[in-house]
This record gives C-alpha cells, sequence and structure tokens, in this order.
C-alpha cells in the first residue's frame, strides 16, 4: 500500500500434494522496505509458501507476481537474476568452498566475464573477478565474519556459518531478501543482533520470513501472515496478530506455562 | 602481489613448463621420448577428466571413447601423404569434433547422478569400439586407420635444432607436439578452474540446492563441464593417434578409460598437477618395476607380471594413505580440491554440531514472549 514500486504478490495460491491441501487460496504480498513475517504452526504451510515463493513448487492454482509482472514459470535458477535472494534452511553452504567462494557464488549474476574471457584468463576476467571479490568481502566484514574468509565451512561455528549463508544471500544485493528460519540455533544475544541487521537491511530491500521464534518475528516484522493447515487465517501488524481471537484459539489453544 | 603469488600463476608455471619439457626433451633418447609422448596424452585427457569428476562431481566411464573420437578423427584426416590440414588444425578439428560428441553425451548425463551416469558413460565405452566395427569400410574395422604424421616443417627443423642443438627425430617432433598441447590444454583448464565458471562447477558439485537459488543453472553447468572434459579427451586422441600411428578399436577399450579414472584418483580429483602425477605414473610405474624385477633375477614374464601387481598395491597405499590424492601430499591446502577440507579439529567440531542440532530442536516449539510455552490445538 506504502510503496510506489509493488514487491512480491501472491495472489490465491493453491497447492496440493496428491490429496492434502497444503496450501489453499492464499494471499500475500511482500512490500519493498518492509519485513513481512509468515508465521503458523508446523505443518501449516509456511515451507510449501516459501518454495512457491522461489519457483521450487509450482502452484495448482493462483498467480505469483514481482513488480508487478506475473512470473507464470519461475525456476528456481531464474530468481537471482530477478533481484530476488533466499537462504535455506539446511544453509546449503559449499563445504568444498572456502567462505569467500561461497559467497563469490552468491555474486555469480552480476559477474560481467564469459566463458572465454575466463578460458584465456584475460585482463576484463581478472578485474571482474577482483570487482566481485571486493565486494564479498565486504559484505562479510558487514555481518562481522571476514576473518572467516578463507577458511572452509565445516570448520566453524554454527553461527558464523548462517552468516556465511546470508552473506551469500546479501552480496547479490537483491530487492527482495526470502529468510528461511534465520534465528534456528542461534542464541538469544545472537538473536537480537540478527533482529537488529534485518531491520537495517529494510532501507535497500523487502524482507520476507518464515520463522518460529515469536520474539524475534514480534520484534521485526512490519506485517505478519499467520497460517494454520494452508489458510491465511489472519494478516495484520504484530500487535493486531497477537490480539487476533483466530489466532488465540489455533495458537494459544493450550498455554503452557514453563516449569 | 608476493613471489609466490607470482610463481603460481597458470601462465608463469606454463612457460616454466616449456623451459623444462625442451630440456628434457632434448636430453632423453627416442625410446623414453615415445613414453613421455604416452605420458603426455594420458595427462590431457586426465586434466580433463579431473575438472569433469573433480570440480564439477560427474563421473565418466567412457573418456577413453572420447580420445578415439579425437583420434579416428585425426586418422581420417591425415589419410593421405598430402594431408589437407596442417597439424595445428588437424588439431583444432579433432577437439571441436571431440567437444561436439561431448556437448551431445553432456546434455544426457546432466540428467544422470552417481551409478546411473556411470553406467551411460561406461555404456559410450563399449560402444564406440563397436562403431568402428560396423563401419568398417570407413573407419578400418578391426584393424584400425594408419595415420601418417606428416614431416616436420622445415622451419621447426631449423628452430629445434637452433635451440636443442640436434636433429629433430620424428617421434621427438611428436613428443613436443604432446606436450604443446599439454601445456595449453592446462593453461586453458586451470584458467577455467580458478574462474567463475570453476566456482560455478563447484557449487553445483556442492550443493544444487543453494547452486540454483544463487542463480546457476545447472543443466547449463553440467554441460559446460563435460564440454570442457571431452574437449580435452579429443586433444588427447590427436596425441595418441600420432604416438602411435594407427587408430584402432583395441587402443580404446574400456581399459584406457579406467586406466584414466585411475590415474585422476592417484593424483587426486579436481588437481591438474595430480593428473599430471598419475599420468606418469601409469606411463613409468610399469616400466621401472619390470627392470627391477629383471635386476632382482626374475626372468622377463615374472617381471613383467610383477607390474600389475605392484600398480595396485600402489593403488591401495594412496587411497589409504592419501585419500585426497598424491598432489594433496605435497600442497595440502590447494583450493577447489575435491577432497574434505582440513579440519582444525574434526571432534571438536562433532561435538559441537552435535550440541546445536541438541539447542535447534529444544528451540523448535513456538515461545510466544518469555516463558510461555504454546501449543497448537490439534482439532479431532
Amino acid at each position: 500500500m506504502s510503496g510506489a514500486r509493488p514487491g512480491l504478490a501472491m495472489q490465491d495460491i493453491t497447492v496440493t500434494f496428491g490429496g492434502l491441501t497444503a496450501l489453499s487460496g492464499v494471499s500475500l504480498e511482500a512490500r519493498p522496505h518492509e519485513v513481512l513475517g509468515v508465521i503458523g504452526p508446523n505443518g501449516a504451510g509456511k515451507t510449501t509458501l516459501f518454495n512457491v515463493a522461489c519457483g521450487f513448487v509450482r502452484p495448482d492454482s493462483g498467480s505469483l507476481s514481482w513488480r508487478g509482472q506475473e512470473l507464470p514459470r519461475l525456476r528456481p535458477h531464474d530468481l537471482a537474476g530477478l533481484g530476488i535472494s533466499r537462504t535455506l534452511q539446511g544453509l546449503g553452504l559449499f563445504d568444498r568452498m572456502t567462505v569467500l567462494d561461497n559467497v563469490l557464488v552468491g555474486a555469480d549474476r552480476d559477474a560481467r566475464s564469459g566463458f572465454w574471457s575466463d578460458l584465456l584468463s584475460l585482463p576484463r576476467a581478472t578485474r571482474d573477478e577482483a570487482r566481485l571479490r571486493d565486494r564479498a568481502r565486504a559484505v562479510l566484514d558487514e555481518l562481522g565474519v571476514a576473518s572467516y574468509a578463507d577458511r572452509y565451512p565445516a570448520s566453524l561455528p554454527y553461527a558464523v556459518r548462517k552468516k556465511v549463508a546470508l552473506a551469500r544471500a546479501l552480496v547479490a544485493e537483491p530487492e527482495l531478501l526470502l529468510l528461511d528460519e534465520p534465528a534456528s540455533g542461534l542464541s538469544d544475544a545472537e538473536m537480537s543482533d540478527l533482529g537488529s541487521l534485518l531491520r537495517g537491511l529494510t532501507d535497500r530491500m523487502a524482507v520476507m520470513l518464515v520463522e518460529h521464534h515469536m520474539d524475534l518475528v514480534m520484534s521485526v516484522c512490519d506485517d505478519l501472515v499467520v497460517l494454520d493447515f494452508g489458510r491465511v487465517i489472519a494478516t495484520g501488524t504484530p500487535a493486531e496478530v497477537r490480539d487476533d481471537p483466530a489466532v488465540q484459539s489455533a495458537y494459544l489453544g493450550e498455554a503452557v506455562t514453563d516449569a | 602481489m608476493t613471489v609466490r603469488r607470482i610463481l603460481v600463476q597458470p601462465v608463469v608455471l606454463a612457460a616454466l613448463g616449456v623451459v623444462v619439457i625442451v630440456l628434457v626433451l632434448t636430453a632423453v633418447d627416442d625410446f623414453r621420448s615415445v613414453q613421455l609422448t604416452q605420458m603426455a596424452y594420458l595427462g590431457i585427457a586426465a586434466g580433463g577428466l579431473t575438472v569433469l569428476t573433480g570440480l564439477n562431481g560427474q563421473i565418466s566411464l567412457g573418456h577413453g571413447a572420447l580420445m578415439a573420437v579425437g583420434a579416428y578423427t585425426t586418422a581420417l584426416l591425415l589419410q593421405d601423404d598430402e594431408p589437407m590440414l596442417p597439424l595445428l588444425g588437424v588439431l583444432v578439428v579433432a577437439t571441436v569434433v571431440t567437444l561436439v560428441v561431448g556437448a551431445a553425451i553432456g546434455v544426457a548425463a546432466a540428467r544422470l547422478h552417481g551409478p546411473y551416469l556411470a553406467g551411460a558413460t561406461l555404456a559410450l565405452a563399449v560402444a564406440v569400439p563397436g562403431i568402428a566395427l560396423y563401419f568398417g569400410d570407413t573407419l578400418g574395422g578391426e584393424q584400425g586407420l594408419r595415420v601418417r604424421v606428416p614431416d616436420a616443417p622445415g622451419w621447426v627443423l631449423d628452430a629445434a635444432y637452433f635451440v636443442t642443438g640436434q636433429d629433430l627425430t620424428p617421434s621427438k617432433y611428436v613428443a613436443f607436439l604432446g606436450w604443446g598441447t599439454l601445456v595449453v590444454a592446462y593453461l586453458g583448464l586451470a584458467h577455467l578452474s580458478r574462474g567463475r565458471v570453476g566456482r560455478r562447477w563447484r557449487a553445483v558439485r556442492d550443493d544444487e540446492v543453494a547452486a540454483e537459488v544463487a542463480g546457476i543453472s545447472l543443466g547449463r553447468a553440467r554441460v559446460s563441464a563435460f564440454v570442457v572434459s571431452a574437449a580435452a579427451a579429443g586433444a588427447a586422441g590427436f596425441v595418441m593417434a600420432l604416438s602411435v600411428r594407427l587408430a584402432a578399436p583395441s587402443g580404446y577399450s574400456l581399459t584406457l578409460s579406467l586406466t584414466l579414472l585411475t590415474a585422476v584418483v592417484l593424483g587426486g580429483l579436481g588437481s591438474l598437477t595430480g593428473a599430471l602425477l598419475g599420468a606418469a605414473l601409469l606411463t613409468f610405474l610399469p616400466q621401472v618395476v619390470t627392470d627391477a624385477g629383471v635386476s632382482a633375477g626374475l626372468d622377463d614374464i615374472r617381471a613383467a607380471e610383477l607390474a600389475p601387481l605392484i600398480y595396485g598395491l600402489v593403488l591401495v597405499a594412496v587411497i589409504l594413505l592419501a585419500p585426497a590424492g598424491l598432489s594433496a601430499v605435497s600442497a595440502p591446502r590447494g583450493t577447489g580440491r575435491a577432497g574434505p577440507p582440513r579440519r582444525e579439529n574434526p571432534h571438536e567440531h562433532s561435538a559441537q554440531a552435535a550440541a546445536q542440532e541438541v539447542g535447534r530442536h529444544d528451540r523448535r516449539p513456538h515461545l510466544v514472549g518469555p516463558g510461555r510455552r504454546l501449543r497448537r490445538r490439534r482439532p479431532q
């Protein structure tokens, strides 16, 4: 509603796997300069929604549009070219490549040198490579993990690996960043760091995240979409959603106080 | 740039390589130069294969067959005493023809993984010699095609005499051609593996989903790796045809494909140095072992039987002692190597990972505000 330029919009998305309806008539919009959170209990369809957004799952009906243009045949490798980056739940780091190389893969779509200039190692390819290397180092530096640039991911702590995965998504300078459970496995301190980092990103891009951690979601998101059994049961600001009776009954049915 | 970094630039290494090659080929006799030519063509093909298998994770049991394509193309172009093309042109045609065949196979291979890919390329290795038999009129059948190696041009003879101070024999001419081809092929392969193209190949090898999300088309990355690898095999077939002066089905059996794969594994997947080491081992080990057997008092036949035994033992020893290959022994931190990266402390790492795994599941339940754990109410 606010942005002059529309972001990612889903209209009446329905996905079925065999007889199981994973998503049913879901609509949402990730707008520029905002953080959209998708929440819901396990099995609510969050991951399916994410996979629709990046082309891994093709919806049975409904439409997907990006900057006002429909994307009827979105394939995963088209995503980067459209200015959309995503992180993966399992991180998906390249284990036999250095951290810097991992991030450079994220910058691949901006590489200007082609096969022949690579084969002959023309100055053009070397210059291009140096430019991308600088950019990758800058992103690693921004996330505070530049000192690991020459290490292999498998030897690094989980929180560092998560930042490497995030750096790989950010180095493409996307207009929309899709984050799949960015807070999983992080300590409370690391999570609040992540929160402020995500808020800082909104001046450059739209962010859409799927997350379990309510603390993070409530403090970071501008808008929330609550899914339950593949349907949107509530949308609105975090405060509105918290007070929504439908959310309360789906979510807060049996509130258990921690011992 | 530090001296060390300048020294490992491919162009600098190639220049040093040329100097070494000229010195060595000048010093050895004709018999050794034939062996060195063999090392060159095995090295070129192994170099292409190590890029495919080590950097892109595709296995090929059919590279011997791709060499056959290059060799037969060479033979067909060198049937007459007056060849229609200069040798360099023959090399280009042989490489391009193999590249096209490789592209066709690569498109099919891009859809296959692991054992299926091994099976498909194995079929290639078995089928290609059969094609030579089937089209016996053109391709010479079992006997194969003779290759007429043109004489070295006058300026080459003059230049060789000027540099080495001796006359260039035909087998040394072929050895120089073979090693020249190797230097050019390795230079190209090294540039590709270090650059963006190689990074794409490695990304696809390590994690397909993540590579795809980063905008890499899996199919294109796989096919391009196969094409590059096939081109190297074609160039190797050209050198082999010149060296053995014959293109016959028996030379390009499954054994050749397996030999190449062994060279690559021995040397270290993904490493060009390793591919060259592996080729050297395959070329010289049988000779060295047989000689040692004879001098130890064995008769010729028994000494020759010793070679496969020692070869097998070396293979087992390398796999046990240096699983990342011979090249990793001297340069353990090579980038882009297919061997597992070294961990600072593997035990610490796995304990840490386990702890994180536990921590992650601990946090799975949905927390709304501190202290409250909420569960969904499941409809009955």
